[in-house]
């Protein structure tokens, strides 16, 4: 197939079907922010070892940024955009706030993303181990203190919900 | 909670949440990749020199030009073209062009561009274009480019000498000849940079019609590099409108050095007709965007045996690879009013040679300088207590400027705004319980283990007085009758109040996650007696709207003193109107009133209030109910600068600061000897930022400073073989902390507020990334004091650190 022809790619994303076509080469990231319109998702270094870019494909932490956008035809796709429900933040993105998870944002969704996945596997996790959790994202602001409180906080908020 | 206790009824002071975060947290901020203000543009991809310094024989274009999708590719001869050199900070004749016209002179430095219809087929085409070389020998050590036989990257200076000055101040020879003590050290200081997650972007239109040129960009200021960007392009500077986005991903000084970028994506958009858009990819970053210096510093210190410093001598070679780009040599002079530190010795001598080699450019980077300055400092410090045999917190307090010299000038003309240095590391060694540390050293010593106690003081200069570029240049060039003299530091705010009363605040300060929107908006809440979720704040910068000046732009922590003083001032201005306002309604003098919670009132507490919202209703629906002479318009704009910000003197004398802070850390390490790896004990930094607004916000730009100056200690270097290709271009080599190399910090505040800013508060944003490599170095060089060992080179990796602990290991 040439590399300028388009291939269908069908999933879900959010929760909702998402249809779009694609040359086979686009990086799911970029179909996921120019085609499907889901900015939050966010480029940091396309070689898999920033981690701002990952998403949940079929439930499980992924770096958009080493994928093609045709591997995930099928998927179920949780993009950062699909945490808070009905105006609320999610458990997770409200800790953030209240123990200043964040400062520029940039890394957040892929932060977010990645604890999520680690809470679901550790749900009673050590302060040591949520930094190993999470030092496959990398953040520049905030020397991680914020973030790591944030899970810490919200490990039993999810283990009850 | 940390900070100044807040009166009762204050934001300030308190850990007021972020108003950021609500965007953020969902994925919705407005990045300059995520919502493309004009339709259909075309993406850049940049050709970059694989060779460290090539000539260029030519370009082959034609196979990339005819590939789909291809709009246009300007070349290195269309600069040449088209645009002229950036001025550079010195007088040697460096040609600093937006790409390379003539020669490369490092990996990655841009020599095409390539506009195509997406992104993937601007890459495609990119490597389709032929760039014809002749590779050239290569110098990337700063020493050997000063050889007379070293390679010359730039013919017309003749050397690789960017620029060299010597300044004296008072008699450092005579203390050199009076001292008891004489200590020499070399030093070396690593090339690194913070790597914002979020890399460079632009998008640039030319509007050929009116013949203005827009440019979004993730740039942070100082905006002197829009009229110096304007000259490049030819662009004449109220045609060319740079836009800032509401959220930038992170900067740290880096972002200042993007200006090349826009000329050359502005020449893009200029040439193709077409807007252009181009996202810097990591790779990109990391060999070809911006870092600090690598230094090689030869320090020496004279003092008396009772540990007085009388002087010093700083002899450094600063490396700005292939040009020397402006701020810099701001790397040797960002810290001029500084450079003393915080000690009240006299006799300085400063011997700076700025360098160039076939490495990638420098410029501010967080902390500008100050890593450098003072690790060799405190490092200098630490070697006088061993040789006087005091301990390292005494010496240091038998050098401090005393509490009662505040304001202190600095014999290099810093205006230290306020301090209590002493009381400031007193409270460090008392949280560390230094004494108890020094106890479990003695006990892990005893046991064979290699346990090491670091001690690093800095003063924390915010808000740069652009004067200081000055001296760089000699004074009798200063003197010339054309040169103009440069001084100055301000920012400006706009509030405003709508008919129904309601207040927004308009600023323009490109902030990069320091919650610039929260942090105004408990400022004017407290003036106007609100709360902070009823102001609004925007904060875009844009140079056709705000009101902006060759300093604006958010870099050398400036916005805790600047910008903070120009919000609260705007807002007192503005109430000052409304009072006016009131006096006319209510006939009597103005003096009689006050305005306290949300209205006007009369001093007395008895009678009839105006509140906000009704004089606001009043104000806008009815003019002729204004006093006659007053501007009929609810809203003030303040401008903010600083008086102290004055031009350097003929004897290179400079406040190149506005205000100072203080910051004292004490660092608990312990060394393995078998892998060389340093584990963090105990870390605690106290500092001192003058009046605290928001203490959540100020811990937080600690946190993450502290991490930066880490990786400068640990991890990071940006590093190249002998021809000048770099070794660590992507993250997998270029190793920046993780959360779990992240230490515990213990943050404490003292408070001296500042004399000179509306709230008594002064910059923290490049915090302890200036102290930590000291910090980090002293406690190790303590921790194999043992072994005889002193850290004098960063990063300590451990394939540095293992072979010196095997070697002194063999020899004991």
């Amino acid at each position: 197939m040439d590399k300028n022809e388009t291939a269908t790619v069908k999933l879900t994303v959010n929760g909702a079907p998402h249809e779009g076509r694609c040359p086979p080469r686009k990086l799911l990231v970029d179909f996921i922010r120019e085609d499907l319109a889901l900015t939050g998702t966010h480029v940091g270094c396309e070689h898999g070892v920033c981690g701002a870019c990952t998403i949940l494909v079929n439930g499980e932490a992924a770096r958009s940024c080493l994928m093609l956008a045709v591997q995930a035809d099928g998927a179920e796709l949780i993009t950062v955009e699909g945490l808070a429900k009905d105006g609320k933040l999610h458990p997770l993105q409200q800790a953030f706030h209240e123990h200043h998870g964040l400062q520029c944002g940039f890394c957040t969704p892929g932060m977010l993303l990645t604890a999520l996945d680690f809470l679901r596997t550790n749900p009673q996790p050590s302060e040591q181990e949520i930094r190993e959790g999470i030092s496959a994202v990398l953040c520049r602001c905030t020397g991680y203190h914020g973030i790591v409180k944030a899970i810490a906080a919200a490990a039993p908020v999810l283990k009850q919900s | 909670m940390p900070g100044k206790s807040a009166p009762e009824g204050s934001w300030i002071g308190k850990p007021v949440r972020r108003v950021e975060d609500a965007r953020l947290l969902r994925g919705r901020g407005a990045f300059i990749d995520d919502h493309p203000p004009v339709a259909n543009a075309c993406h850049a991809a940049i050709v970059r020199s694989p060779h460290a310094h090539a000539r260029i024989l030519g370009y082959d274009v034609a196979e990339a030009l005819a590939m789909p999708g291809v709009v246009g590719i300007i070349t290195g001869e269309d600069v040449a073209k088209s645009t002229k050199p950036f001025s550079v900070g010195v007088t040697a004749p460096v040609q600093y062009y937006c790409a390379a016209t003539d020669r490369a002179r490092f990996v990655g430095e841009p020599v095409a561009v390539v506009v195509a219809r997406d992104r993937y087929l601007a890459e495609d085409a990119a490597e389709a274009v032929v760039v014809r070389y002749e590779p050239l020998p290569v110098v990337v050590d700063p020493e050997r480019a000063l050889e007379p036989d070293a390679p010359v990257l730039h013919e017309a200076v003749g050397s690789n000498l960017a620029g060299h000055r010597r300044l004296v101040y008072g008699d450092p020879d005579r203390a050199f000849a009076d001292a008891e003590v004489v200590i020499r050290q070399r030093f070396r200081f690593p090339k690194y940079g913070s790597t914002p997650i979020e890399t460079y972007g632009i998008i640039a239109r030319w509007d050929d019609l009116e013949g203005i040129l827009t440019v979004w960009s993730n740039f942070m200021g100082p905006f002197i590099m829009h009229p110096l960007t304007a000259r490049v392009l030819g662009v004449p500077e109220n045609r060319m409108r740079f836009i800032v986005p509401p959220d930038i991903g992170g900067s740290f000084g880096i972002k200042s050095s993007i200006y090349p970028y826009i000329a050359l994506i502005a020449l893009c958009a200029m040439k193709t007709g077409v807007p252009v858009k181009w996202i810097e990819d990591r790779r990109e970053h990391l060999i070809a965007s911006s870092s600090g210096t690598d230094r090689i510093a030869d320090r020496e210190l004279a003092a008396r045996r009772d540990g007085t410093v009388l002087g010093m001598r700083y002899r450094w070679l600063d490396n700005v690879g292939g040009y020397i780009r402006s701020p810099e040599p701001g790397c040797s002079f960002r810290p001029t009013g500084n450079f003393v530190g915080p000690y009240r010795f006299q006799h300085l001598e400063v011997d700076a040679s700025v360098v160039m080699t076939n490495k990638s450019l420098t410029g501010p980077n967080r902390g500008y300088a100050c890593g450098h300055l003072y690790f060799e400092t405190e490092s200098m410090m630490d070697l006088l207590a061993a040789e006087v045999g005091l301990d390292p917190a005494e010496v240091r307090r038998r050098n401090l400027i005393p509490a009662d010299a505040f304001p202190y000038r600095t014999p290099t003309g810093g205006y230290y705004d306020s301090g209590d240095y002493a009381a400031t590391l007193d409270k460090a060694l008392e949280i560390a319980k230094y004494d108890e540390l020094k106890r479990e050293r003695a006990t892990a010593r005893a046991a064979g283990r290699y346990v090491g106690i670091g001690l690093a003081l800095a003063v924390d200069p915010s808000v740069s007085n652009m004067g200081y570029v000055a001296v760089a240049l000699d004074p009798q060039f200063r003197a010339k009758p054309e040169y103009l003299p440069k001084s100055g530091a301000v920012d400006s705010a706009t509030v405003k109040i709508d008919p129904l009363g309601r207040v927004t605040v308009i600023m323009g300060t490109t902030p990069q996650g320091q919650g610039h929107q929260t942090i105004v908006s408990q400022i004017v809440a407290d003036e106007l007696g609100l709360t902070p979720p009823e102001v609004t704040v925007v904060d875009e910068m844009d140079t056709f709207t705000r009101v902006w000046s060759i300093s604006s732009g958010t870099y050398s922590s400036r916005f805790g003193s600047v910008g903070t003083s120009a919000a609260a001032l705007a807002a007192r201005k503005l109430k000052a109107k409304l009072v006016e306002y009131a006096a006319h309604l209510m006939d009597v003098p103005a003096e009689q009133l006050e305005f306290r919670d949300g209205a006007v009132r009369l001093r007395t507490g008895k009678g009839a209030s105006y509140s906000v919202k009704d004089l606001a209703g009043r104000a806008h629906w009815h003019t002729q109910s204004l006093p006659e002479g007053m501007e009929p318009a609810l809203q003030a704009t303040a401008v903010f600068g600083f008086t102290v910000s004055q031009a350097v003197d003929a004897e290179d004398r400079v406040n190149s600061s506005n205000t100072y802070g203080f910051i004292a850390e004490v660092m608990a390490v312990e060394v393995d000897p078998a892998t060389a790896t340093i584990k963090i004990l105990r870390y605690v930094t106290v500092h001192d930022a003058g009046t605290i607004i928001n203490p959540m916000i100020a811990e937080g730009q600690i946190y993450g400073g502290a991490l930066h100056g880490l990786g400068g200690a640990l991890y990071e270097e940006m590093a190249y073989d002998a021809d000048g290709q770099m070794l660590t271009a992507t993250f997998m080599d270029y190793l920046v902390p993780t959360a779990s190399e992240a230490p515990e910090i213990d943050i404490a505040h003292v408070v001296s507020p500042s004399p000179l800013t509306t709230l008594g508060s002064k910059g923290l944003g490049e915090s302890s990334s200036m102290t930590v490599p000291a910090v980090l170095a002293n406690a190790v060089s303590d921790a194999l004091a043992p072994l005889g060992i002193r850290i004098t080179e960063l990063p300590i990796t451990p394939t540095r650190l293992w072979p010196l602990i095997r070697e002194a290991r063999a020899k004991a």
